[in-house]
């Protein structure tokens, strides 16, 4: 696409048709998203708002249509320019807080930051030696949101990302997802809950 | 490499630290091992006939025991979609992370051998062979083992699947580690044969294995 400027990106989706476990969970979805925008991906419950996610993180693969990215590097694919945050939040107890985020950070590589650093700006920086078995579910995806901070990643996939934080923590993200959209970044979000940020709407399968 | 060291490192720190697997591998195998002179009576001689076969089983399914959670433990918590996204290929990922279960649950094993063999009424010679042939031959256990864990993942299905997939495939691993260990303590064959065999067999299912398993993997997204 000519009219991108440099270092611009735009993600579209044409047509996207998702099946799983034999049912047809979206069909025709169109999308589309530039540098700099949110978009809140919002519908009932089942209405396929993981689904589109993780098609666009490749960790689906679509039954029609296709998904492209324009901009970008063009040496990545584009699941490797995405960060995901699921339900799940890739942690494993036995390690500390540190070790969980440190094995991210040099597994997933890349331009990043100090750990201390991003720990401190999530509110973790108490916590840094303990297992992150022992976190609560609000301090764990603190931790996950971390992880999003060390390892700059252009393109934010975001599930339902302020469940189980508190009001100083969806503040506190508010303030990183305004950051990231200044930097050039890119979010595209699952939600029920208010982003706390300006945001396009992507409506699933009809009003909710 | 760096991510690749980082994973191994990972999966070493999991295994070794309180409620992974490396420990509860050998400590079945101790008590495989431990358990067969009580079933088979004070027959001294049957007792170091037997002793390679009896290694080896125990060493088979400690490996077993502790292989199903490869992919499972990833899967559950949500790494493995980071891990399937991420820059590095899935072949060489799981490619190291069957290396850190071999470091961690294989190896281990290994060094137990020559205090079991004490048990079994194996000599020296004959215990250092045995511990030789599970050197060459529990690699070619973890990766295939790998295949049957990503497919237990990709199935939904763990544990007993698992040991029915991945047992038929490691019979020729057995076959000739035994055979190797027999050759060196009963004879008549030469020990070279059955070990160079072994160590082809490994070979082959350190190429075979990462590759099925990622295969098995990607298929299995969602």
């Amino acid at each position: 696409m000519s009219d991108l400027k440099r270092g611009e990106m735009q993600l579209s989706g044409h047509g996207l048709t998702c099946v799983r476990g034999g049912r047809q969970v979206f069909a025709g979805l169109d999308f589309a998203a530039v540098s700099g925008e949110a978009v809140a991906v919002v519908g009932r419950n089942g209405s396929g708002k993981t689904s589109l996610l993780r098609l666009i993180a490749g960790l689906l693969v679509p039954a029609g249509g296709k998904i492209a990215l324009a901009g970008g590097d063009a040496e990545l694919t584009l699941p490797e320019q995405c960060h995901y945050l699921g339900h799940r939040d890739a942690l494993k107890p036995a390690l500390s807080v540190a070790e969980n985020l440190t094995f991210w950070a040099e597994f997933l590589g890349g331009e990043r930051l100090d750990f201390a650093e991003s720990l401190a700006t999530v509110g973790l920086e108490h916590a840094t030696h303990l297992p992150a078995g022992f976190l609560s579910a609000g301090q764990r995806r603190r931790l996950s949101l971390a992880r999003l901070l060390t390892v700059r990643r252009p393109v934010w996939l975001l599930d339902e990302p302020t469940n189980a934080l508190d009001v100083a923590g969806q503040d506190m993200f508010g303030g990183l997802m305004r950051e990231h959209l200044s930097r050039g970044g890119m979010i595209i979000a699952a939600t029920h809950a208010p982003l706390g940020i300006d945001s396009r709407e992507l409506r699933i399968g009809g009003t909710a | 490499m760096t991510a690749l060291s980082a994973l191994i490192r990972r999966d070493i720190r999991i295994a070794l630290r309180v409620g992974g697997g490396a420990l509860v591998g050998v400590l079945f195998f101790l008590t495989v091992v431990v358990l067969m002179p009580f079933a088979v009576g004070p027959d001294l001689a049957l007792l170091s006939r037997l002793g390679p076969a009896i290694l080896w089983l125990g060493a088979l399914l400690a490996s077993l025991l502790t292989l199903d959670r490869l992919f499972m433990a990833d899967h559950e918590d949500g790494s493995l979609d980071l891990i399937t996204m991420s820059r590095t290929p899935l072949e060489l990922a799981c490619a190291a992370k069957a290396l850190a279960h071999w470091l961690a649950a294989g190896l281990p094993l290994i060094v137990a051998t020559p205090v079991l063999g004490l048990l079994l009424n194996l000599d020296m010679v004959a215990t250092g062979a045995v511990a030789l042939t599970l050197l060459a031959g529990t690699p070619a256990l973890t990766f295939t083992g790998m295949i049957g864990a990503a497919l237990a993942v990709t199935l939904h299905r763990g544990g007993l699947l698992m040991a029915v997939l991945v047992l038929p495939l490691s019979i020729p691993v057995l076959i000739f580690g035994v055979a190797a260990s027999q050759a060196v303590i009963v004879g008549p064959m030469t020990f070279g044969a059955p070990f160079s065999i072994l160590c082809a067999l490994s070979l082959v299912s350190l190429v075979i294995g990462p590759f099925a398993a990622a295969a098995s993997l990607r298929h299995g997204l969602d």
